[in-house]
């Protein structure tokens, strides 16, 4: 047994005991050990993915090695270590690129608490990658949605707290059903572990009488996690909760809490039901006519706010659409583009949530468009990066919004089914378009000149430290967007591990 | 169908007091009462996993008399699932009450419609 199979385990207590660890400190030392202790976890994913790409196979870590029906997994193939690892540089993007905020938005002695909330939520995050058990899962679901609303109410203003009351009920009603989903699924199969729990259903799904109980079960929890992530009709807590938060909780939550959720849900369709068994279930079709509507409502909703900062949390809940609509095409090809977009708008989302508050800076302190007019001017190379941004959200070429765009019609071309077709090419167009609309208008916007009598307040210089993140972002998208063949083909090799 | 219902009584109990819980939860207006919807649905998934982990006869798997038998004893993981969910449930009811406190100071009311329409008359903050 090699030594790199104990990395994913040394990644979930390594994010535990930092977030221990951050109660002690000061704030500034929080904050600088935060930032190696996640270049330590880049370095940890890398070098898993680097493992399984170079074996070609995944592998189990048993814990306490109790072997198989028994004891707790870990499991680790390309696509979660590719997923860790993207989901850790975010991180360490959106916490070094939004602490000047942080140290602005929160009272000092209480920087260190957000630090360590951060972390616990970074173990979340991993163990939600790599676990290989369904009730792992629902337990660190619950921490995951503990610290997402202590990452919200550390800014302390009013909305914040009632936007994180909102979120928290939302998030416990999805939490129930998951629950309940596991347990009855658990109580029809008897296992917990992904690998024998689907080998029993494959079992079970030939019998006469087990179609209901199985559809039932998978549809409670697919719910579950479809609330909790903010599929529409689910999705009007996003622009308060992503709108008032101190920007760093911001794009942590929209490009990576509610991803976390969605990829537990496609390993569970993979590892547990089974894509062949999900295939003749009906809710497939059920998500892809709401991840339909969430793509045009979340954008109408997005064309009709003033507030920069809540027309993106909007178009968060299109993206989501975006990603629910793959699942719902199903197949290889369909899960390959939700995955792809997932990777897509996580990068482009935590860029678009940590310029804005740039650029309300040399604006007065707001977010309203009225305010933010020629704020791309003062302050250059924030409106540099949100143009970036929202190009990729809108999909021109070169960007990854695009590639995945591309992925997701031929997803419906491979279907086979002309519905689909029509459905997925309609909503592309109309989604794109309408995205292209608010984005550009807010795009002209920060660029046109500053109405007369206005106050000019240029930032002619920022300390490159603000712009390294950034840079980091950029290039990713643009990896995603050039080289999206490569990308695509690792998800592919990943989702091939997964079956 | 009521025959059914009939024999697997617990479990239809576990199933009425999860949607009791489960609408009180996300319908009514009180906090602290949403907070006892929740304690409620949880405690409709305990009900179910106990009583089904639950074999008439059977015994707790702690070997005595030398009884090796499998069918003498009960699966133990329902249990341990049941004890999990309820830390779990605890943590997440302790926040809750917290940030209910915090919104009960600033607003000085649990209806969260009223919150909400307070809130819209706060000032904007950025």
């Amino acid at each position: 047994m090699d030594f790199i199979t104990n990395i994913p385990l040394f990644t979930i207590v390594l994010s535990l005991f930092s977030g221990a660890l951050c109660f002690l400190l000061s704030g500034k030392t929080a904050r600088k050990y935060t930032l190696i202790y996640e270049g330590i976890l880049t370095l940890a994913c890398a070098a898993v993915l680097w493992y399984t790409v170079r074996t070609g196979s995944a592998f189990t870590y048993v814990m306490g090695e109790f072997p198989a029906p028994w004891g707790n997994e870990i499991r680790a193939g390309i696509l979660e270590a590719g997923t860790a690892l993207f989901f850790i540089v975010i991180m360490l993007c959106s916490v070094s690129g939004g602490y000047r905020f942080i140290e602005t938005d929160l009272d000092e002695s209480k920087t260190n608490l957000y630090y360590a909330l951060l972390n616990l939520m970074t173990a979340a995050l991993m163990a939600l990658v790599w676990t290989n058990d369904i009730f792992t899962g629902y337990v660190f679901l619950e921490i995951l949605t503990l610290t997402s609303v202590g990452v919200l109410i550390v800014r302390e203003i009013g909305r914040t707290t009632l936007a994180a009351m909102r979120y928290l009920i939302l998030n416990l009603v999805g939490s129930g059903l998951y629950l309940l989903g596991v347990v009855l699924l658990y109580d029809v199969t008897g296992h917990l572990l992904m690998v024998p729990m689907k080998e029993t259903i494959a079992q079970l799904w030939e019998l006469p009488g087990y179609h209901p109980i199985l559809i039932l079960a998978t549809g409670i929890l697919t719910i579950g996690l479809a609330i909790k992530s903010g599929l529409f009709p689910f999705h009007f807590w996003m622009p308060d909760t992503y709108g008032y938060a101190t920007p760093a909780s911001g794009s942590v939550l929209s490009s990576l809490v509610s991803k976390a959720y969605i990829f537990l849900l496609i390993k569970i369709y993979y590892r547990v039901i089974g894509t062949q068994i999900f295939a003749q279930m009906p809710i497939g079709r059920i998500l892809l006519v709401l991840g339909i509507c969430g793509m045009v409502a979340g954008s109408l909703q997005a064309m009709r706010t003033n507030n920069a900062n809540r027309m993106i949390a909007y178009s968060s809940a299109a993206q989501i659409g975006y990603i629910y609509m793959g699942i719902g095409v199903g197949g290889g090809p369909g899960f390959l583009a939700a995955l792809f977009h997932i990777y897509a708008h996580s990068a482009t989302k935590s860029m678009l949530f940590l310029t804005t508050p740039r650029l309300a800076e040399v604006s007065g302190g707001s977010l309203k468009f009225r305010e933010l007019q020629g704020s791309g001017l003062r302050d250059r190379d924030a409106g540099l990066f949100f143009m970036i941004g929202a190009f990729s959200m809108i999909g021109i070429p070169v960007f990854a919004g695009f590639s995945s765009k591309i992925l997701f019609g031929l997803a419906a071309v491979d279907s086979g089914s002309s519905i689909k077709l029509i459905a997925v090419m309609l909503a592309l167009a109309v989604s794109s378009l309408l995205n292209a609309i608010y984005f550009i208008r807010t795009v002209i916007r920060i660029y046109s000149a500053p109405e007369e009598g206005k106050k000019t307040k240029v930032r002619a210089h920022h300390r490159p430290g603000y712009n390294i993140p950034m840079l980091v972002l950029t290039a990713i998208n643009l990896f995603l967007g050039l080289f999206s063949w490569m990308a695509a083909e690792l998800v592919q090799r990943g989702l091939m591990m997964f079956g | 169908m009521i025959e059914t219902l009939a024999i697997n009584y617990e479990e239809a109990a576990a199933i009425i007091l999860f949607g009791i819980g489960f609408t009180m939860l996300l319908f009514h207006r009180n906090l602290i009462k949403k907070l006892i919807g929740m304690n409620i649905m949880d405690t409709g998934v305990f009900l179910f996993l106990a009583s089904m982990g639950y074999i008439e006869g059977r015994k707790a798997p702690i070997i005595v008399n030398g009884v090796q038998d499998t069918a003498a004893y009960i699966n133990p993981v329902p249990a341990g699932l049941v004890l999990t969910g309820i830390v779990v449930s605890v943590s997440v009811t302790a926040i809750s009450l917290s940030l209910t406190a915090i919104l009960y100071r600033r607003y000085r009311t649990l209806d969260l419609d009223e919150i909400y329409e307070l809130s819209r008359h706060q000032t904007e903050d950025r």
